[in-house]
Parts: structure tokens; C-alpha cells; sequence
């Protein structure tokens, strides 16, 4: 084994690890910050060990050890947590001797600590930068340099943000554990709104960018199903992961040969991945299972799951789609939800219906300037034959959007509609 | 990225499809530890190759061979599709997954990603 396959070999079993040695760190000293540093160090002594002796057989409970030493070190030098220490140094002897069934029970605490990580890293007394970044870096276990490249920032900002985010959990003095009762709900809100943020950065990214761009959907992906997890009654949490498992499913087909996006109703259903259709089929079978009203997340996975489950574009529940939109608008009132739901309503049951709702938005004043809104409209104005006001619309819709692309296609709409006879 | 890792089993060993109680605990514990680490997509073991065939076309022309495969001295024993960052994590899941089954051969392969 040479030095650099031993050194890749080491950064996948911290990948594996870290979050787990980090959370029993913080547990022990009630600090994140300090936790990692500890589990730095660790990492330090496998790194100069490791390539010597081999992997040990349990490479997580070696850098436990190591990890909960350093911890001793460090709070001998704080003598007023002598009680502490006792304890600690007990926990390390029992744990010296322990038999392999004891494991599985110990997973359990593992189980709480890492949860604790989670809801301490997502913590509402940190910015949403903040939260980001630190998830990423204690909970991910990703270098701050892979953060930094993934967000298209300096590595000194991402930097900066992790120290900051430490410094403010501890003046703060945000204990490490799970919130209890109401405040669980609130908190978890916060936890899903940093991995679908991280998701969806991922799902912005375009062809030429960093490859880490890409493939922060599958480490939100990866977090959620690890949070699915750790708080399997949480309804809200499955629905979020079925969410992103379904449009991850169809990465590959809504980008056209040169980099351009192509419309989820033009399509290649043959190229959507049945596997993680399938499985975010099953997170949404989950989220259903647990009863009571499905929350944001979910009615959004139910939604892509219509599209999922079917075939070919004809064969879509526009209806079911158009009654999940006015569920979603019940709960997070928003007009470019209610534009979605008039689409959904033209294709259920005609263009005059969806331009009925259409039409009522078009006093909104949030939507002034959304391109979408006048090329929606144009679309259903031309379904219904009114082909002179389709043409303005699609005109405005060119003049109002940002995406080159797209304007060159509302321009080409309005000219074959001028072309058109009367 | 995503990783096949397949296992192959010698079904001229007699617990080739008969493990013992702890190794399919052992197996089953790190099956439930690669879901909590969010990396498993799928898994799966297959019945011995008396239950299956081989296929093969050539020239237009289809063979059926019905299982056993006595010929061959290890057979698929089973899948699993694991999402991760790394070639050298699928390798540390899959030596984790190999060394819960015992004395096995786990092959690692990534799998090809469109378009």
C-alpha cells in the first residue's frame, strides 16, 4: 500500500466516521467546535499511524478512543471538570473490554448524539450561510475547500462562516441536544430548509461548472436520508427526501445535448432513473403512512411522483397535481404556486379554466416583472385560439426574462404567431 | 457517483446459501448501518443457480442454459448499489460488507453515468 492509497483509504473511513466521532466529541464536551477539533486530532494520529499499521478492523471505534483521550487531555488542563474526567476515564475502561453485542446498544447513543450534531448545526441562532456550511463540514464531513468550490466562493469565506458559526454556538451557549416538544417541529423545519437549499444549489449548477456543484444533490440527498433516519416519525422529513429522489431521477434527462434544459413535459421518460423513482416513491408511501395532513414538503413529492408514475406526458393526473397545488397554496400561500395550479388546472380541464385563475393573478403585484406569467398566459390565450393578445404576451414574457435561451424561444412563439392567419 | 458491489459465493460449500445465525445478523446490521449513513440505494441476494440461467445471443441466435452453473467454481451470490464520493469509500463499504459475510470476494464497480 503506498502512501497516497493509504491516505484516500483514510479520507473515505473519516467520510464514514466523522460525523458520528464528532456528535460523541460533543456530547462529551459540550462544545461542536471543540468536538471537531478533537476529531481533528484524531484523524491526525490515524493519519500517521494508518499507513503503517493497515485500517484497524474498526476504524470508528479507533478514532473514538483516540478522539476521547484527547478529550481527557483537554479538559485535565480545565481541573474544575475533575467529575467529568472520572467519568470519562470509566467510560474508556468499560468500553476497553466491551463484547460485540454491546454495540448494537451503543448505536442507539450513537443515533441521539448525531441528531444532536444535526439540529445543533442547523440551530436558528446561526445565519442560513452559516448552517450550510457548518452541516456540511461536521455533519457531511466535507473539506472546507470542497464547500467552497461548491458554493463558487473563496475557501477563506467558507472558512471564516465555520470559525463565526462555532464562536456563535458557543457565546450563545446553544446546548447539544434534541428539542423537545413543539419546539421540535420549528427546529426540524430549519434542518430540512438547509438540505433542500443545499439540494437545490446542486440542481442549479450547469454544464462546465465544478463537479462539485453537481453532487452536492447527492450530499443533501445523503443527509436526508440520513436525518430520515434518525427521526423516522417525522413525516415531513420523508417527504423531503421522496422530493429530492424523484427529481434526482431526472438529472440526466432535463439537459439536452448542449447543456440546455428541456422541459419536464418534453422529456425522455425512457432516461428518468426507475430506481430512484422508485424510491422516492416509497419515502412518500412513508411520509403518508404516519397519517395526519401532508405538510409542504410531501404535497411537492406528491406532485413529482404524479409526474413520476407517469408513462408518457397524456397520461398525468393534472387533476391530482392541480388539488396537491391548492393544498400547497393552503399552507404557504404563494402566487407562483397558484400559477403552477392554473397550469395544472388548463391541462386538467381547459385552457379558459386555468386562464380564469390566470387572469386573477395578473393583478398581483409580487408576480410583476415574472416572466412566467405572460408566457403562461400566452400559451393558454393561444390554446383558445386568441392568437393577437398570445403574441403580446409571449413578447412581454421575452422582454421580461433573463435567460437568453428562453428569450429566443418566447420570440420564435410570438413570430409563428404573426405568421398565422387570421 | 454510484458503486455495484456483487458478491459470489462457491455453491459447492454447503452453507453457501445456508449461512449461520450470526453471519445474516451480522449481514443485516450492515445492511440497516449503510441505510443510516444514507448510501444504500439497493440490495439484494440471490436463490443458488439451480433456479436460474444463462442467456446468450450470438449471431442472432439465443441459448438457454438452465442453472446449475457446476461448471463455474463461484456464482453471483447477491447486489448491493451503494451512493457515494468516492471510489475508496464504496471499497472501505464494501470490505465492511464483505467482512460481515465472512470469506467472500466482493467486486466493486462503478456505475456508468449518462448522458
Amino acid at each position: 500500500v503506498t502512501a497516497p492509497d493509504a491516505h484516500r483509504a483514510i479520507d473515505a473511513v473519516w467520510r464514514i466516521e466523522s460525523a458520528r466521532l464528532i456528535a460523541g466529541l460533543a456530547r462529551i464536551v459540550g462544545d461542536v467546535g471543540l468536538a471537531e477539533e478533537l476529531a481533528q486530532d484524531a484523524l491526525v494520529a490515524a493519519l500517521e499511524q494508518w499507513p503503517e499499521s493497515g485500517v484497524p478492523r474498526n476504524p470508528g471505534a479507533w478514532l473514538m478512543t483516540i478522539g476521547k483521550r484527547r478529550a481527557i487531555d483537554h479538559i485535565r488542563r480545565n481541573q474544575r471538570f475533575e467529575r467529568k474526567l472520572e467519568e470519562l476515564g470509566r467510560e474508556l475502561e468499560a468500553e476497553g473490554e466491551q463484547a460485540p453485542e454491546v454495540e448494537a446498544v451503543l448505536d442507539d447513543d450513537i443515533g441521539d448524539d448525531l441528531l444532536r450534531l444535526v439540529f445543533t448545526a442547523c440551530h436558528p441562532v446561526l445565519s442560513t450561510e452559516a448552517r450550510v456550511a457548518l452541516t456540511l463540514r461536521v455533519v457531511g464531513g466535507l473539506t472546507t475547500e470542497e464547500i467552497a468550490r461548491a458554493f463558487l466562493v473563496p475557501e477563506s469565506t467558507v472558512a471564516q462562516r465555520i470559525v463565526r458559526a462555532k464562536r456563535t454556538l458557543a457565546a450563545a451557549r446553544v446546548p447539544f441536544e434534541v428539542p423537545q416538544g413543539p419546539e421540535l417541529v420549528d427546529r426540524l423545519s430549519s434542518v430540512l430548509e438547509v438540505i433542500y437549499l443545499v439540494f437545490n444549489e446542486g440542481y442549479a449548477a450547469t454544464a462546465g461548472d465544478d463537479w462539485m456543484r453537481p453532487a452536492l444533490c447527492g450530499e443533501a440527498l445523503r443527509l436526508g436520508r440520513i436525518v430520515a433516519e434518525l427521526v423516522p416519525d417525522e413525516p415531513e422529513v420523508h417527504g423531503l427526501v421522496g422530493l429530492m429522489e424523484i427529481q434526482t431521477s431526472r438529472s440526466t434527462a432535463r439537459v439536452g445535448p448542449s447543456g440546455e434544459p428541456v422541459l419536464l413535459l418534453d422529456q425522455d421518460r425512457g432516461r428518468w432513473d426507475q430506481l430512484f423513482i422508485r424510491r422516492g416513491l416509497a419515502a412518500l408511501e412513508r411520509a403518508e403512512a404516519l397519517g395526519g395532513a401532508l405538510g409542504p414538503y410531501a404535497l411537492q413529492a406528491a406532485i413529482a411522483a404524479c409526474h413520476g408514475r407517469a408513462r408518457t406526458p397524456e397520461e398525468t393526473d393534472w387533476a391530482r397535481i392541480a388539488a396537491l397545488y391548492e393544498a400547497l397554496a393552503q399552507l404557504a400561500p404563494s402566487p407562483v404556486v397558484e400559477l403552477n395550479r392554473a397550469v395544472a388546472l388548463a391541462m386538467a380541464f381547459g385552457p379558459a379554466t386555468g386562464l380564469e385563475l390566470v387572469d386573477a393573478l395578473t393583478s398581483d403585484s409580487s408576480l410583476e416583472g415574472y416572466h412566467l406569467l405572460p408566457s403562461v398566459r400566452g400559451d393558454l390565450l393561444a390554446k383558445l385560439g386568441r392568437l393577437d393578445e398570445a403574441r403580446k404576451e409571449f413578447e412581454r414574457a421575452a422582454s421580461l426574462t433573463h435567460n437568453e435561451r428562453e428569450r429566443t424561444l418566447l420570440l420564435e412563439r410570438a413570430a409563428v404567431l404573426s405568421r398565422t392567419p387570421p | 457517483m454510484r458503486f455495484l458491489m456483487v458478491h459470489r459465493v462457491d455453491e459447492s460449500q454447503p452453507d453457501a446459501y445456508d449461512p449461520r445465525p450470526e453471519t445474516v445478523a451480522a449481514v443485516g446490521r450492515m445492511i440497516g448501518e449503510m441505510t443510516k449513513a444514507g448510501v444504500l440505494l439497493a440490495a439484494e441476494g440471490v436463490l443458488p443457480s439451480s433456479t436460474g440461467a444463462r442467456v446468450r445471443s450470438s449471431g442472432g441466435r439465443r441459448t438457454v442454459t438452465d442453472g446449475p452453473f457446476t461448471e463455474a467454481k463461484e456464482v453471483i451470490g447477491g447486489f448491493a448499489m451503494v451512493q457515494v464520493r468516492s471510489k475508496e469509500e464504496a471499497i472501505e463499504w464494501a470490505s465492511r460488507f464483505a467482512e460481515a459475510i465472512g470469506d467472500v470476494e466482493v467486486e466493486v464497480r462503478q456505475v456508468a453515468e449518462g448522458p
